[in-house]
């Protein structure tokens, strides 16, 4: 790659019939960057997470440049049932030695005990984090997770939350969350971005140490800017409050 | 996780061996076979005393006798081994055929247009009455016979194979495709897994349709076979030998559905029933 951007999107147009989801989008991550990418349900966010991982053809007039090795974690874990936990990880790797990574990325995200067992046999967390070493064991330049939490409980996701950081910070992966959960977004990312009417319709930068706490008061006014992006109502914000 | 299954055992812990240990729960298991039991009884002794004509129907003693002689006398197991050879070649014949199909309609749009019609139109017909055709084609030896067990057998794993392999979830196609399977990979490690349960369900369906299928194929004009068996008994009113070809019939088509089941044990050992049941 000739620039420093491990992503960059150009005038990136998406239409399902009439209807124009992404429109002339622009988008650019630094390496080893952790963006959180927000927007209402609908907004289009699945769709430009599919096109950067190549699920989704990109369209023609489009420029998409995405490192080689990209994986990606979804919202359902999407284990296949009939392998074993170790075997859904090294699903599409070849050559030997797969199974010593897989257990050594399944260490990492504390499932050393679940090797052989059926993924039918784990909790919602323990499968999703089996997803995550799925996606980790490839050592992927670009990791993206689509509401890969959003479906946990709470005291699940905050653990979870706490495991994506350690692993980011180790495998330093450019990392672009999708989620509509903005207190996510704040205690996770660097760098927030808003999906709106079909393009990035707020960046905003996370200056915050780490950990970061919900009480913490830039924690708060970023919040409460991030919502009011999003297009909730003032009333309801102070209300909450 | 684990805390949670240590729990729910904790909290069976006391009254599961109480339980265990009352007689009542083994008696319901046996209790059963009691009424088939004092059906037989009631049959011996009507039969003793003269109310059923042994031309109606042999005692069940009788019948066991029939049974013991045929088994030393080696007749038995030479009708058997044919009526087993003929299921066995006319199965594989028919599985094979079935999910090859099945497969070709499955993996591709060409395939489907190609093969699918046709075999949804021929599948309404009753393969049963294809006899007289099949006799008219393929004579009245071993052929015709085993061309019916193999097209009894052939639809239920077709239909339920390509129903398996349509059914896949597009969600799991998709992680694969991320992960890098091609399309080779994607079929031997999505498809066909996820099609399996299916496909079993269905030779499960093909087996009892292939016994169904020899008892018809060996009225045709047979030498040999628990049906030529049970024909040359009827010739000489041996309803003792007929009953007897009738249970080897029932206790086949029970064998082969247990041997289905015990592979479907091992080979669906992932499913949520299986693994928590
Ligand atoms: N394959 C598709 N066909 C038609 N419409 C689609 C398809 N995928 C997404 N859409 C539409 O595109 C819009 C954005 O969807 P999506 O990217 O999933 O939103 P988000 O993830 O932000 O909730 C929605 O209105 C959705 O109905
Ligand atoms: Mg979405």
């Amino acid at each position: 790659m000739s620039d420093n951007r491990a992503v960059s999107v150009r005038s990136l147009t998406r239409r399902f019939g009439t209807n124009t989801v992404l429109n002339a989008l622009d988008l650019e991550l630094e390496p080893g960057s952790f963006t959180a990418l927000l927007g209402r349900s609908g907004s289009g966010k699945s769709t430009l997470l599919r096109t950067l991982a190549g699920l989704d053809p990109a369209p023609a007039d489009a420029e998409i440049r995405v490192p080689a090795s990209v994986a990606v974690a979804f919202q359902e874990p999407r284990l296949l049932p009939w392998k074993k936990v170790w075997q859904n990880v090294t699903i599409g790797l070849p050559g030997s030695g797969a199974k010593a990574r897989a257990e050594r990325a399944l260490a990492e995200v504390g499932l050393n005990r679940h090797t052989e067992a059926w993924p039918a046999t784990l909790s919602g967390g323990e499968a999703q984090r089996t997803a995550l070493a799925r996606a980790l064991v490839r050592e992927p330049r670009l990791l993206l997770l689509d509401e890969p939490f959003a479906a946990l409980d709470a005291l699940t996701r905050i653990r979870m939350h706490a495991l994506v950081l350690d692993l980011w910070r180790v495998h330093t992966p450019t990392t672009l969350i999708v989620t509509h959960d903005v207190d996510e977004a704040v205690l996770l990312a660097d760098r927030v971005l808003v999906l709106d009417a079909g393009r990035i319709a707020a960046d905003i930068p996370v200056e915050m140490p780490r950990p970061r706490s919900h009480g913490d008061s830039r924690f708060v006014a970023l919040r409460r800017r991030l919502l009011s992006e999003l297009g909730v109502e003032a009333e309801v914000i102070r209300e909450a409050a | 996780m684990s805390e949670h299954a240590l729990g729910a055992r904790g909290a069976l812990a006391s009254p599961e061996p109480i339980r265990a240990r009352l007689p009542r729960v083994n008696l319901s298991q046996y209790r059963r076979f009691i009424s088939p039991l004092v059906i037989v009884l009631l049959w011996q002794a009507a039969s003793m005393a003269g109310l059923i004509s042994p031309r109606t129907l042999a005692a069940p003693t009788t019948i066991l006798a029939s049974a013991w002689e045929l088994v030393l006398s080696g007749e038995l197991p030479r009708h058997l081994l044919v009526s087993l050879g003929r299921v066995a070649s006319g199965l594989a014949i028919g599985v094979t055929t079935g999910a090859a199909l099945a497969l070709v309609a499955g993996l591709s749009r060409l395939g489907e247009e190609v093969v699918d019609a046709p075999m949804q139109m021929l599948r309404t017909l009753p393969f049963l009455a294809l006899v007289p055709l099949f006799i008219l084609w393929f004579g009245i030896g071993e052929t015709p016979k085993i061309a019916l067990v193999a097209l009894g057998s052939a639809f239920p794993v077709y239909l339920t194979l390509f129903a398996g392999i349509r059914g896949v979830d597009p969600k799991l196609m998709e992680a694969g495709k991320v992960f890098g399977l091609d399309r080779r990979g994607l079929v031997r490690h999505v498809v066909l897994p996820a099609a399996l349960p299916s496909g079993l369900v269905g030779l499960r369906y093909a087996l009892g349709s292939a016994w169904l299928s020899l008892v018809i194929a060996e009225q045709i004009n047979a030498t040999a076979g628990i049906g030529f068996l049970i024909n040359d008994a009827r010739d000489f009113l041996r309803t003792d030998v007929i009953v007897v070809g009738l249970l080897v019939y029932a206790l086949l088509g029970l064998s082969a559905d247990a041997l289905v089941r015990a592979f479907e044990r091992r080979a669906l050992a992932w499913r949520p029933s299986l693994v928590k049941g």
